[in-house]
């Protein structure tokens, strides 16, 4: 018993590792966008576009790494749009976020069609198990470099957020709008390059998903990783270093039901696969409980009303 | 990019001297604005999508000639399309019915599904009764479960203060996980091998297409149900509440108003909707509940309900295009060789372009109010 319990937790460690990568992407680039003021839904989009620009540029120049960094711009462009279009008046960013994530996923099925069958060059994984003689310990720590990016980046952000004039000008933008017109800020401008750059992450964030874990392109790649990320940094009170944590988790409840099936839980596998989404609720709700004002969160954010 | 905003705006010369009158023809211009942005828009994504077209070396006009005949062109591709659009318009007032608060609920897929299930279940013990009792108990099952779903979502809000938002698309996630659950658990019908199904609602049970006209029963349904909303948000007192509430929280509830009450009933109304809608794609096209519920019906809805600014009556002509635009997908792909995503992205150029749109509203002086109105 202690040892197919040892298996599942092992197995959820590993999943945990993996599953997690896009959250905290997404994540963080919702944490700087949202920082700014603005919410941006359409994550779910660049996810999935980013996947899609990630595993056919890798296919077509045979190095993953460009894949990434085609996938970091395309969410780059979708990120402006949407940065772009909330910044005319009376726009609903809410709304807005829908349209994009729409037209993200139907850029992405569409240009995606051919690049379902041929299998392109993956991103290695770095070795970190390499001290156990166990393959199952050294298959969960096999950790993509990706993962590691993201947590730099992540404490880079939580930096750039307490320590420089940037991330001073981007968090008065987000707080007050009347301190920010007083200061004479570009308010829009901000907004815009904070929204595309946050885009851009979580195009990073849908590389990861094509060209390491699950490690190809189809339809079904992204389970609304996107939008669950925005429910993550509430809970996260938007700072990226509690996004680290929020993802961590986000991915064990996510390979809980994977996990149960190596040991022969079958039973009730599409309940545990909506554990990350009853965590999302729950984490919602727990949040929420304080009303209006939620510690953390940017004044301006149009979901706080 | 935003060719709608481009639009320069025709100043007119504001009536300095007009007498202290009302503004007699205020509310059709303002019928006149409602109309025009929402065809600009429709008009700049078409634009749009027409370079789209000719980067990728095809001809926008034969797309427009083959969405025509294969939506509108013969009897056949209209009954197609009303088989499209008939829980859309059920889907789209799950999304304009809550809109009416100001809440953006996005989590209608789920609703539908678990309002077809319900549907399904509360039919297997009656399937000897015959179709007059059978099709009315579908019909209240699936309607109060969408109704319970989304009135989760609504709870939340009106109690917790969750974003409706995000809870409702969360919830559909869960919603999907429960279906799959039961479609492939305890209420599997073990004949279904390849696509798990439940057990059937028997033959003789479905309902007919609408006689003589031969279409899809959802489409009268569908259509009482938005003409009832639009008479409910813009002819009674308690959708005058509701109007107030979306327009400002604060003085609806400095009012009175029942807020709370109010997010419950919408939302629950909404779901009702889109529960019934999936009870009618089981009695009317499955006979079971499977995965063919679970084709996005839900998702669509709320691109149209944004189309149709959240007024039930404008959700019909926009249900119409919008399941003409997927009855026409088989044709596009034969003909044209395009993937089935082209209808996904066009239908994203146009929710981008009806959202941006939306910052025309007051900028063109002609259609504000004038003289002492």
């Amino acid at each position: 018993m202690s040892d197919s319990l040892a298996t599942v937790l092992l197995a959820m460690l590993a999943g945990s590792l993996r599953v997690s990568t896009p959250f905290l992407f997404v994540s963080i680039g919702e944490c700087l966008t949202e920082k700014s003021g603005r919410i941006n839904l359409g994550n779910e989009g660049v996810l999935v576009l980013g996947a899609m620009v990630a595993y056919a540029t890798s296919y077509e120049t045979g190095s993953p790494w460009i894949g990434v960094l085609a996938a970091a711009f395309a969410g780059l462009l979708l990120g402006a749009l949407h940065g772009a279009v909330c910044s005319l008046a009376r726009v609903n960013d809410v709304a807005m976020g829908i349209a994009i994530m729409l037209a993200g996923t139907g850029i992405a099925f569409f240009f995606g069609k051919p690049y379902i069958q041929p299998s392109a060059p993956l991103l290695p994984g770095i070795p970190f198990g390499w001290w156990s003689g166990s393959s199952q310990v050294q298959n969960a720590l096999l950790v993509c470099p990706l993962f590691l990016l993201g947590i730099a980046a992540a404490i880079g952000l939580h930096w750039c957020f307490n320590a420089t004039r940037v991330g001073l000008r981007i968090r008065i933008v987000g707080d007050s709008q009347d301190a920010a017109l007083a200061l004479g800020l570009p308010i829009d401008r901000i907004r815009f390059l904070a929204t595309a750059c946050g885009s851009a992450l979580a195009g990073i964030g849908g590389a990861f998903l094509s060209l390491y874990y699950p490690g190809s392109w189809n339809e079904g790649l992204s389970s609304g990783q996107g939008l669950m990320a925005v429910a993550l940094v509430v809970f996260a009170r938007w700072n990226p270093i509690y996004c680290i944590y929020a993802s961590l988790l986000f991915g064990a409840a996510g390979a809980l039901g994977p996990s149960l099936q190596t040991v022969g839980i079958t039973w009730g596998y599409y309940l545990f696969y909506a554990a990350p989404y009853i965590v999302t609720l729950v984490v919602l709700i727990i949040t929420a409980r304080g009303g209006r004002s939620l510690a953390g969160m940017p004044g301006q954010l149009s979901i706080g009303r | 990019m935003s060719g709608a905003s481009a639009v320069p705006a025709t100043a007119a010369p504001a009536a300095a001297s007009a007498p202290p009158t009302a503004d007699r023809w205020y509310p059709l211009r303002r019928l006149a604005e409602a109309l025009l942005a929402p065809l600009l828009a429709l008009v700049a994504a078409a634009a749009l999508f027409s370079v789209f077209l000719l980067f990728l070396g095809q001809s926008p006009l034969e797309f427009v000639e083959l969405v025509w005949r294969g939506a509108f062109g013969s009897w056949f591709s209209i009954q197609n399309t009303v088989q499209r659009a008939a829980p859309l318009l059920l889907t789209a007032l799950c999304v304009a019915l809550p809109g009416q608060l100001g809440l953006v609920i996005i989590g209608g897929e789920a609703a539908v599904v678990l309002g077809g299930l319900m549907a399904t279940v509360a039919a297997l013990p009656l399937v000897n009764t015959g179709p007059w009792v059978v099709v009315p108990v579908m019909a209240i099952a699936g309607a109060a479960m969408g109704a319970f779903w989304i009135g989760i979502s609504g709870w939340l809000r009106a109690k917790l203060n969750v974003n409706e938002t995000i809870a409702s698309l969360v919830l559909a996630y869960i919603g999907l996980a429960l279906f799959n659950h039961f479609v492939e658990g305890v209420l599997r019908d073990p004949a279904s091998l390849n696509k798990p199904s439940t057990y059937g609602i028997g033959e003789q049970n479905m309902l007919d297409l609408v006689p003589w006209l031969e279409i899809h029963p959802g489409l009268p349904v569908g259509i009482l149900a938005c003409v009832a909303a639009w008479i409910l948000i813009y002819r009674t007192s308690l959708g005058f509440a509701s109007r107030v509430t979306g327009g400002n929280l604060r003085a609806a509830m400095l009012q009175g108003l029942p807020v709370t009450r109010l997010i419950l009933l919408a939302c629950a109304l909404g779901g009702a909707c889109a529960g019934l809608a999936g009870a009618i794609q089981v009695a009317a096209e499955f006979g079971r509940a499977n995965a063919s519920l679970n084709a996005g019906y839900g998702y669509t809805g709320i691109l149209i309900a944004f189309l149709a600014r959240f007024n039930p009556l404008a959700i019909l002509p926009m249900a119409l295009l919008l399941g003409g635009l997927d009855a026409a997908g088989g044709l596009l792909q034969r003909r044209m060789d395009l993937p089935d995503a082209t209808i996904l992205v066009l239908q994203g150029m146009i929710f981008v372009m009806i959202l941006a749109s939306d910052t025309l509203y007051g900028r063109i002086r002609w259609f504000q109010p004038r003289g002492g109105a």
